[in-house]
């Protein structure tokens, strides 16, 4: 996510206000690409934070510029830390991306619907993911591969602009040398140093394995991206409602009172942002929203 | 000892692109079918070289590519096991648009184009079977570069 807010009120005075962030230390960053950083955030405060699901982000507050929200990218696992994947792509991401080891920021949420991950035990599951649509299914690749039994098979096929514009590329290696599951990639354009599939994403649903009858889908990247891939997976098969979608807008509160996030009839920082495709279909073609 | 001919028929009837042609279409063009292999890196096709054949892919990956004077050659798609390589074979004046490398060791069937085309002219009915399942192709191709013209990815 990256839509962004002005500073919240009561931003500086702490408190049990819905709108003053907690503050965190940044105890750990990576540089993903020459945009996107990861920052690793604990709270400055012993008192462990508060729990979250697969697909929930938080509003992440650069001090003294603004806030935006921010999935949470780290596993569910880690009593207290808190990890989050940004790319600079304004004022305040700027600043997030730019924070330093041991450098505050503030906190709020966590926030949001996640990926409804218990649909799929029993199931195959399908990721399909664009950008950095990775970061949100991050925590859900970690709930699976600690709990891989409950699962069938595990597919995913990442999208990216360019082979530079890969997140987490270590970590995806590791992932594509596993037996248990499947992991495609493909960017939209690259030099004559790829040997990787060069396309969009949604040429991947194809080539997937699953029963469309027992399959559930995540997919998480831009609009245009998903519509196309829930369309594909449609035409295997798959029924609308087995196919979730995490939307983007402009967040502000994070907790459906401002309506800057409206969608149709859903307040996504409330409802969403992860949503059934049943739901949100008819609201993909309507270009006013 | 010489390796056992391959069943080009039985290869040609289970290529994705031409499964359920007429197989009175498929005996027609069997004679034209040649087929070929690829290491990694090995050029395949060479944008402005004249397009004899239709390639199709039975194993490996061929990507293709843009090459621009001053600006470092582009790979726009790769294309796999199931697929085509391109149409130029079709349509006059028969120069491939762009080079295909093979990222892989690959395998192609290469169908003589003058005989496909022949064969096209011969038989209408096959020939819109045929096209039925080409124009997709290049309609998804459309679809794919106009996605990449969006940068959906950018900021």
């Amino acid at each position: 996510m990256g839509s962004e807010t002005a500073a919240p009120p009561g931003s500086h005075e702490g408190g049990a206000s819905p709108w003053a962030p907690t503050p965190y230390r940044v105890v750990e960053r990576a540089q993903e690409t020459a945009d996107t950083a990861t920052l690793a955030l604990e709270p400055v405060e012993p008192a462990p934070p508060p729990g979250f699901v697969p697909g929930q982000f938080h509003m992440l507050y650069a001090p003294d510029i603004g806030e935006a929200a921010i999935s949470i990218s780290g596993a569910t696992s880690d009593p207290r830390r808190r990890v989050h994947t940004i790319r600079s792509a304004g004022r305040v991401t700027d600043a997030l991306t730019k924070a330093r080891v041991g450098d505050v920021v503030g906190v709020r949420g966590p926030y949001g619907r996640g990926w409804p991950l218990r649909e799929a035990e029993g199931k195959d599951l399908l990721l399909v993911v664009g950008g950095l649509g990775l970061p949100p299914l991050r925590p859900v690749l970690y709930e699976v591969l600690a709990h891989r039994d409950r699962f069938r098979r595990v597919e995913i096929a990442y999208g990216a602009r360019t082979p530079k514009d890969l997140v987490y590329y270590d970590e995806i290696q590791a992932w594509r040398t596993r037996k248990d599951l499947r992991f495609q990639v493909t960017v939209d354009r690259a030099g004559v140093d790829w040997y990787g599939d060069v396309g969009i994403v949604s040429q991947r649903i194809p080539d997937m394995r699953f029963d469309p009858s027992s399959a559930v889908a995540f997919l998480c990247g831009p609009e245009i991206m998903m519509r196309g891939s829930a369309q594909a997976l449609v035409d295997r098969g798959m029924s609308r409602s087995s196919v979730y979608v995490s939307m983007e807008r402009n967040m502000k509160c994070g907790f459906g009172q401002c309506g800057h996030c409206q969608f149709g009839p859903f307040l996504l920082c409330r409802d969403g942002p992860v949503l059934p495709y049943a739901s949100v279909e008819r609201y993909f073609a309507l270009r006013e929203l | 000892m010489r390796s056992p001919r391959p069943d080009l028929l039985g290869e040609l009837r289970e290529h994705p692109f031409l499964r359920g042609m007429d197989p009175g279409f498929l005996k027609a063009i069997e004679g034209a079918t040649q087929e070929r292999s690829f290491g990694t890196g090995d050029l395949v096709i060479r944008e402005g070289e004249a397009a004899k054949e239709m390639l199709l892919v039975q194993h490996g990956k061929i990507g293709l590519e843009l090459v621009a004077p001053d600006r470092p050659r582009l790979s726009l798609l790769t294309v796999g096991p199931g697929e085509i390589v391109g149409w130029s074979w079709l349509i006059p004046p028969h120069l491939w648009l762009s080079d295909g490398r093979a990222l892989k060791p690959t395998r192609i069937l290469a169908i003589d184009g003058a005989t496909l085309r022949a064969a096209l002219e011969d038989r209408p009915k096959d020939a819109y079977q045929f096209m039925l399942r080409l124009v997709p192709v290049i309609s998804r191709r459309l679809q794919i570069a106009r996605i990449q013209v969006m940068d959906i990815h950018g900021v």
